[in-house]
């Protein structure tokens, strides 16, 4: 049972970062646009969270910057692909290669620093009940953060009017500017909030997983997030059980080697990405039968006729 | 980014050294390639402290440049090139995935020098370089197995190559040296580098009794890990005892600059020849960091383990070496496996119940 507990504590810590990134990112191919440089926002967002709360010495100062230093990343992506019509896809990697290339700049001076992680949440009593206290109530602000996130994506998504039109610009662009939608200024906005949530998501690194700045140290997550958002089929609830999904199979293949279950770790490695393969398969199906979850204006740019 | 930066400077430095032929003449122009980057505070970061150490022995008579994050693959044979092509004399390629490509283009410049580390292909003009990290990781595990209360150590590897395998084994050898029944858990990662896996698996084999944790990525991830959990870890590459001031017990701390000094003098003395070199503890290439967090007892043994086997009293695979069925493996050296086969070290001694991938 303790082990138990200590492995769902490791993986709820190993998908936040996914969670945080790929929830941005729905939003924004939510929208149509389709951004390939989430992983670029979150080294960036993990060099200037790390740089500013080792400044300041607050964690919480620091999730701002790389709120902010993600968003201003965006910003560059926006004005490409929105203000110029630019490809998405071309434009996406070249905004993961310049925030890779600008964290290792911006991050020079602090290799080899590290700082105070992110504080637990500690209730008496609750925190620590058996088993659940910890998982329930102890855990760091950015856990809390990410499922209200979904959960206010959700909400934002199926339940209000504005959600609503961002939906109709994914779906169908012209339609939505023809009936008086500003279809660049709604796309801009949830780009612009991809940006954050994949800056936040960035900082969660060098901020609470590992409190430690190192060049490169989202090593690829950046992908994985964009492998989820697909995964999920565009559906934040189902985003937030893929990401725990992901998360776990990483952890759960860490402890079968532990364990000496004798299982090849390449095999279990791979198991998310399969599952993302299945899902992409099944989604061409149902092009065919019943439409697809993917927003038909996805990637596709918009020019509006004057 | 910073490649097309330094590739446009290459180019720029090509043009600036034909144009100032007389200048390029005097000064010995050296490259360095790494896999990671610079401040990865492990491997590659080590490497440039290398770099750093000609720079400060030689001063004026040479200009060092270096690649950073150059991937394994088809790709390092172009960086190689563009370093040839910026009028680099001495090209070092510091991992073993770029063996290949650093082949290739030696052949093609017979006039450049080229050294390559962990690699095991040579030419005329292609000397070979690496460290016996095994040693250290025989004096860490005596060390664990005086440390641990658990018996169980944890092993972090990346992947299963030799260098990794054999490193696990000369960890085990030592810990059983100490405490025959010592255990030793390994989890592979898959990766040289992603401090994130490596915590989470250090945390693991924590949740899963190891109280002694040792890795073969580079990050200091675990160790800060070891740190939080109150438990013991090694550094790897580099001193990491800021990252664990409690959980640090040493680390296996490699040292390039002497051996880049040396080489960079023969070349500048003409006299650079194509070679092998494979340093540990003796040649300093392999040092130990301070022996710390433990009491002075262990802290006597370790140094007397480290001083045996750097005097070559002590090999960490003398003989009889027992495989995992029992039987003893092959004595090659006479008293001790030889260099070819702790070089392709492909099985796991007695007392690891687990399988090695792929075997």
């Amino acid at each position: 049972m303790e082990l138990v507990e200590a492995i769902l504590l490791t993986v709820i810590t190993a998908s936040t970062p996914l969670l945080l990134a790929a929830s941005g990112e729905l939003v924004v191919e939510r929208a149509g646009v389709l951004n390939l440089g989430i992983e670029g926002m979150m080294i960036i967002g993990a060099a200037c969270g790390f740089a500013a709360a080792f400044t300041t010495g607050s964690v919480f100062i620091g999730a701002l910057c790389g709120i902010a230093a993600g968003a201003a990343l965006a910003g560059v992506f926006a004005a490409l692909t929105l203000g110029l019509a630019a490809n998405q896809v071309a434009s996406g990697l070249a905004l993961t290669i310049l925030g890779v290339g600008l964290s290792g700049l911006i991050g020079t001076s602090y290799i080899g620093q590290k700082i105070v992680g992110a504080a637990h949440l500690h209730i008496p009593y609750l925190s620590d009940l058996p088993f659940v206290g910890k998982m329930v109530f102890g855990q760091d602000a950015f856990v809390y953060v990410s499922v209200a996130l979904i959960a206010a994506i959700w909400y934002f998504l199926y339940r209000t009017r504005p959600g609503l039109v961002l939906r109709s610009v994914g779906d169908n662009h012209a339609s939505a500017h023809a009936l008086g939608y500003p279809v660049l200024k709604i796309r801009t906005l949830a780009v612009l909030f991809g940006g954050a949530c994949a800056g936040l998501g960035g900082a969660y690194l060098p901020l609470a997983y590992t409190p430690f700045w190192v060049s490169g140290m989202t090593a690829g997550r950046g992908w994985i997030a964009l492998a989820l958002v697909v995964f999920a089929s565009w559906m934040p609830w189902r985003l937030l059980i893929g990401a725990y999904l992901f998360g776990g199979i990483t952890i759960l293949q860490l402890h079968a080697q532990a364990t000496g279950l004798g299982i090849p770790s390449q095999l279990m490695s791979s198991l998310p990405y399969l599952a993302t393969v299945i899902v992409l398969v099944v989604i061409s199906w149902m092009r065919g039968k019943a439409g697809s979850p993917a927003p038909a204006s996805l990637g596709l740019a918009f020019v509006p006729d004057r | 980014m910073k490649r097309i930066i330094l590739a446009a400077a290459a180019a720029a430095l090509g043009i600036g050294a034909a144009l100032t032929a007389v200048n390029a003449q005097q000064k010995l122009k050296i490259g360095f390639m790494y896999v990671g980057p610079v401040g990865d505070m492990g491997y590659s970061y080590q490497h440039d402290v290398g770099r750093k150490a000609i720079e400060a022995a030689y001063g004026d008579k040479v200009e060092t440049t270096f690649l950073e994050n150059v991937s394994e693959g088809p790709d390092a044979e172009r960086a190689i090139e563009q370093l040839v092509r910026a009028g680099n004399k001495l090209i070092f390629t510091t991992s073993f995935g770029f063996m290949d490509a650093t082949v290739k283009v030696a052949k093609k410049y017979p006039n450049v020098m080229f050294e390559h580390a962990t690699g095991y292909k040579r030419e005329k003009n292609l000397a070979t370089y690496s460290g016996r990290f095994y040693e250290g990781r025989y004096i860490q595990g005596v060390i664990a197995a005086k440390m641990s209360k658990t018996g169980v150590l944890g092993y972090i590897g990346s992947f299963p190559i030799p260098e990794v395998v054999s490193g696990i084994n000369a960890m085990l050898l030592g810990a059983q040296s100490v405490r025959p029944d010592m255990k030793v858990k390994i989890i592979w990662v898959n990766t040289w580098y992603d401090p994130g896996k490596e915590a989470d698996a250090a945390k693991a084999l924590a949740d899963q009794g190891a109280d002694v944790i040792t890795q073969h990525t580079d990050s200091p991830a675990a160790i800060q890990m070891a740190e939080q959990r109150k438990i013991f870890a090694f550094g790897q590459d580099s001193d990491m005892i800021k990252f664990g001031p409690h959980a640090q017990l040493t680390g296996i701390v490699e040292s390039w600059g002497p051996y880049y000094t040396e080489r960079v003098k023969l070349a500048l003395d003409g006299k650079w020849t194509s070679g092998d070199f494979w340093g540990g503890l003796a040649s300093k290439t392999v040092t130990m960091a301070p022996f710390t967090n433990m009491p002075d007892d262990v802290k006597k043994l370790a140094t007397d383990t480290e001083a045996a086997i750097a005097s070559g009293k002590l090999h960490p695979f003398k003989c009889p070496v027992l495989a995992q069925d029992g039987k003893p493996v092959e004595c090659k050296g006479g008293t001790h496996l030889d260099d070819g086969q702790i070089l392709g070290m492909n099985f796991y001694i007695k007392g690891i119940d687990d399988k090695l991938p792929g075997n």
